[in-house]
């Protein structure tokens, strides 16, 4: 896909720039729009509303927050920048891709903060709130001359907008409404629909009152005109409507839906970033459908909780981020001890220790996987779309049911706060059953009944007559009698394991985009399928031979790995954690550390899986992964 | 009691099973001769027996330490789980099923220590269970270390030379908790008053908090050695709306009457003190219950259905 917005006019011009004889209008497939501002001044809702208008419009979209990490940074600072990132085009977009390529920027801090990310393209369009030029603040006024300067070296093209004056005709608190100017000016450049906007901000701002409703749509409307009498040109992105009903949310979003449409009962969860919203979107639902969200004292009672609820015979889910994962760890291993059912989400940022709790990343595939002390075999699975987010939570509640044991799930900041639509789930009420009746037991029945092939056991819980007894997480037998003999210990892990087998017999090879075999293939897993998969099309465009395929089950990993990479001369995961490169000094094949995925694959199929991989806090860019591509192609054979 | 009705499957035939202390009866204990544990035990299987609580209705749930086997050894569910954790999980069993009577036990490491977050909030959450607080003041199972309710300058494995601490109070600890709704206080050498402790806090709405004074045979034999012999260390709280065994008052002569329902005065004689005061220090049926206020009418499938399409609907495109 192109990435550019327009092909001419790259001369710089400032100020207005409008002349009566009607816009250029440049036409793109598609095209990336980002709107920044300080914290608090509303550029996040002007980006969502866009996104959402978007969307409906029938343009494939995905919309990434621009979040700081603290709530109200210092105004006017470039690691303040707030806002939202939106690509959208005719067809469906996957991925956030390369740069931006027209930017609302509410002052030049923020602005050159995005700059110093790499976040614009060389030749993108800026619209820049001038207010500062004749600000009181003699500081203030030098920052903006100086801004202007550094501004300048580039190759953008900046038009000055009086974003505050006009704003100021309609409110006096800029702060409240800037956001809607903004709006209506974007709905002008990409010829939005005005009645869809309109929707939306009722969406937003109704329930707060009529009179902010319309204050906002008059702000939208304002900066609307202003485009129209002031810029020389609009860009169309044709839209396709499309006769499948689809729905647009975040990542989030998807998963409390998801826990919902999985018949959960309660979801226990303590605060963390970027986990938060998904319990901040069940809070305000859940309890509609009889579900509880359950705030508890600390990551590790909230753990407890739920599997307290799941052992007393229903269905519930812990939502987390990375520091809450390893602090729920000693619980995971016991509820694969006693065989409980649970499903685990994992929304991962950078870490280790609170790292980069607002940018995404998939440094905790390893703990996921390892990290209870003892053997603790369980299930981890990771989400790689929006859509995926939403199913795999049904997925993992049959898993860990089936096969009484944890099911993590993962996911990262960048599906957490990323929007895209996706094809409107058909709702299944068996996906509502309740788990288990209270039907008595026989007493002649261990409550660990192990088949000796599959090491599957029937669910017992409280309430069932002739069933007592102690589940213990101390070593024990299929009477769940604590045993230390080492025949009873080794029965045990037998059994807790053979089921990962079992599960894993079930299982389909991925499938592989491209050719089935060939120089490269590119092996990835969660939120990276977009970015990947659009690396790779454009590879094989320029005549490469790669493929790529897509990992959904980590733990057990899917059958059919080893013959698949036998047919190419180089295997390569693209992930987003951190990983030695083979250049760096004193890295040698033996202590080089790799890629998480990596590991897992290599131990798995003794094939000599190369990575390349990045933590840069923040999604991974198709045009890099192209790089990255073609760096490894050049390095030649090395299997 | 082989045979029972269904009247738990719902086809109305009256369940007409009675449950002696047998019914009860786990594993054996294995607790060391001596160990105040075994006192516990029967009283707490006294107390199903006589409440005749259905052992498939009942859960006892404990972390770890010598006291947290209690579950093995009751013929109930059990889940015995993680060392501090037995309130958490506790909550998730009360809260999804709130028609199970829920014990948990807890030694004063389970409890006072590695566990003390869960218990100021579990105190809070009031969910109705019964928690026991067997405090032996010292690490057992792991032989013999100093815990946080451990006499000051009492030497253990790891504080050879005497602790360095003032003890911590579970007493006043708990008392100090916004929606704390009983607290009481006995001792495992006292059977009957340890029954009847039991037996109130059973039937106290909300999270009743027994501290249990109890004695280690082998690394604190001599803490409580004392209050054994001579009764007259001890000092009942007695109260109509309290616990009052005559037939102890001939042994117990130190009497002090304390209406439980006196937040105040509770905290006053929870100090710590010369005297080891035993009886209900407070109890407030009025205070919020966690499972109480969390409940919600119950959905079908089909109404889950249709609502989360009408959400589905909020996000259509």
């Amino acid at each position: 896909m192109a990435t550019k917005t327009r092909a001419a006019s790259k001369k710089k011009r400032r100020g207005k720039a409008a002349e009566k004889e009607g816009p250029e209008v440049i036409r793109v497939p598609e095209t990336t729009v980002e709107i920044v501002s300080d914290s608090g001044e509303g550029a996040q809702k002007c980006g969502q509303i866009f996104g959402a208008v978007c969307a409906k419009m029938g343009n494939g979209a995905w919309t990434v927050e621009i979040i700081p990490a603290e709530i109200q940074p210092p105004a006017r600072s470039k690691a303040g920048g707030s806002g939202n990132r939106i690509r959208f085009g005719t067809e469906e977009v996957t991925n956030w891709g390369d740069a931006t390529n027209l930017v609302v920027a509410f002052n030049e801090q923020v602005l050159l903060g995005r700059i110093e990310l790499g976040a614009l393209a060389e030749d993108a369009i800026v619209l820049l709130e001038n207010q500062w030029a004749t600000h009181p603040d003699e500081d203030i006024r030098k920052e903006w001359e100086e801004g202007l300067k550094e501004l300048s070296k580039h190759d953008y093209r900046i038009i000055e907008v009086p974003m505050e004056e006009e704003c100021l005709k309609i409110v006096d608190d800029t702060r409240r409404g800037k956001n809607m100017f903004a709006l209506g000016m974007l709905a002008w450049i990409y010829d939005r629909d005005q009645e869809l906007i309109r929707g939306q901000i009722a969406h937003q701002f109704r329930k707060k009152g009529e009179d902010i409703y319309q204050r906002n749509v008059e702000l939208m409307e304002a900066g609307y005109a202003w485009a129209q009498k002031n810029l020389d040109f609009r860009i169309e992105v044709p839209t396709v409507p499309s006769d499948v009903p689809k729905v647009v949310m975040n990542g989030n979003e998807a998963v409390g839906m998801g826990v919902i449409a999985a018949g959960m009962e309660l979801c226990s969860m303590y605060p963390i970033t970027p986990a938060t919203s998904a319990s901040h979107y069940l809070g305000d639902v859940f309890e509609r459908f009889g579900g509880v969200v359950h705030q508890a004292e600390d990551e590790i009672a909230a753990v407890g909780v739920a599997i307290g609820a799941s052992y007393s015979g229903k269905v519930a889910c812990t939502i987390t981020s990375g520091p809450g994962l390893s602090l729920k760890q000693e619980f995971l291993g016991l509820a694969v001890m006693l065989e409980v059912p649970l499903v685990v989400v994992d929304v991962q940022r950078g870490g280790p220790s609170t790292g980069l709790p607002t940018k995404a990343e998939q440094s905790d595939l390893l703990t996921a996987c390892f990290g209870q002390h003892g053997d603790a075999p369980h299930v981890v699975m990771a989400a790689a779309t929006i859509d995926e987010c939403f199913h795999s939570m049904i997925t993992a509640r049959r898993i860990a049911e089936a096969f009484k044991t944890v099911v993590i799930v993962l996911t990262d900041a960048n599906l957490a706060t990323g929007v895209q639509p996706f094809v409107r789930p058909q709702v299944d009420a068996r996906w509502q059953q309740a788990p288990i009746g209270l039907a008595p037991v026989p007493e002649d029945k261990p409550p660990y009944d192990w088949d000796p092939r599959t090491g599957l056991a029937q669910r017992r819980v409280p309430g069932q007559p002739g069933g007592m007894y102690t589940a213990t997480g101390l070593a024990h037998n299929e009477w769940s009698k604590v045993a230390y003999d080492p025949d009873s210990h080794q029965r045990g892990c037998q059994m807790r394991s053979r089921k990962m087998a079992v599960l894993q017999s079930t299982l389909k090879p991925p499938e592989i985009r491209g050719d089935d075999s060939g120089d490269l293939l590119v092996v990835g897993w969660g939120s990276t399928r977009g970015a990947i998969e659009e690396a790779v099309d454009r590879a094989r465009a320029e005549g490469l031979s790669v493929s790529s395929c897509h990992i959904t089950f980590l733990s057990p990993l899917p059958p059919g790995l080893k013959q698949m990479f036998s047919r190419f001369d180089r295997v390569m995961t693209v992930e987003i954690n951190y990983s030695d490169e083979p250049d760096d000094p004193y890295v040698t094949e033996e202590n080089r550390r790799r890629a998480q995925l990596c590991r897992l694959l290599r131990e798995a199929t003794l094939v000599d899986v190369d990575c390349w991989s990045r933590v840069p806090g923040q999604p991974l860019r198709p045009g890099k992964i192209l790089k990255a591509i073609k760096q490894r192609l050049e390095m030649g054979v090395q299997v | 009691m082989t045979h029972y009705g269904c009247s738990l499957l719902g086809c109305g035939v009256i369940d007409e099973r009675h449950f002696d202390m047998d019914d009860y009866q786990g594993a054996i204990a294995r607790w060391c001769p001596g160990c105040g544990d075994h006192s516990i035990l029967t009283a707490v299987q006294r107390l199903l027996e006589e409440e005749q609580l259905k052992p498939e209705e009942t859960v006892l749930v404990s972390g770890i330490g010598c006291s947290s086997r209690f579950p093995h050894y009751v013929k109930t569910y059990g889940f015995h789980g993680l060392h501090g954790r037995a309130l958490p999980v506790a909550i998730g069993i009360k809260l999804e099923r709130p028609e199970l009577h829920v014990f948990v036990t807890m030694g004063d490491g389970d409890c006072c220590s590695i566990g003390a977050g869960h218990w100021i909030h579990a105190t809070r959450y009031n969910a109705d269970m019964v928690a026991m607080l067997l405090d032996n003041n010292m690490y057992g199972l792991t032989k013999g270390q100093t815990s946080p309710t451990t006499p000051l300058r009492f030497p253990s494995n790891t504080q050879p030379h005497g602790s360095y601490l003032r003890p911590l109070n579970p007493l006043t600890a708990t008392l100090g908790v916004t929606n704390a709704s009983f607290v009481a206080q006995t001792a495992e050498w006292i059977p009957q008053h340890l029954f009847e402790t039991l037996k109130a806090a059973y039937h106290h709405k909300g999270f009743a908090f027994i501290r249990i004074l109890q004695r280690c045979p082998v690394y604190t034999s001599k803490i409580y050695e004392d209050a054994v012999r001579s009764p007259d260390l001890i000092e009942m709280l007695i109260h109509d709306d309290g616990i009052h065994i005559p037939d102890l008052d001939q042994i117990y002569k130190n009497q002090v009457i304390h209406d439980p329902s006196n937040l105040n005065e509770a905290y006053r004689l929870a100090q710590d003190s010369d005297r080891m005061r035993i009886g209900i220090f407070y109890r407030n049926e009025g205070l919020p219950r966690y499972e109480e206020v969390r409940r919600l009418p119950a959905r079908t499938a089909e109404e889950r259905v249709k609502l989360l399409n009408e959400e589905l609907d909020r996000y259509a495109v």
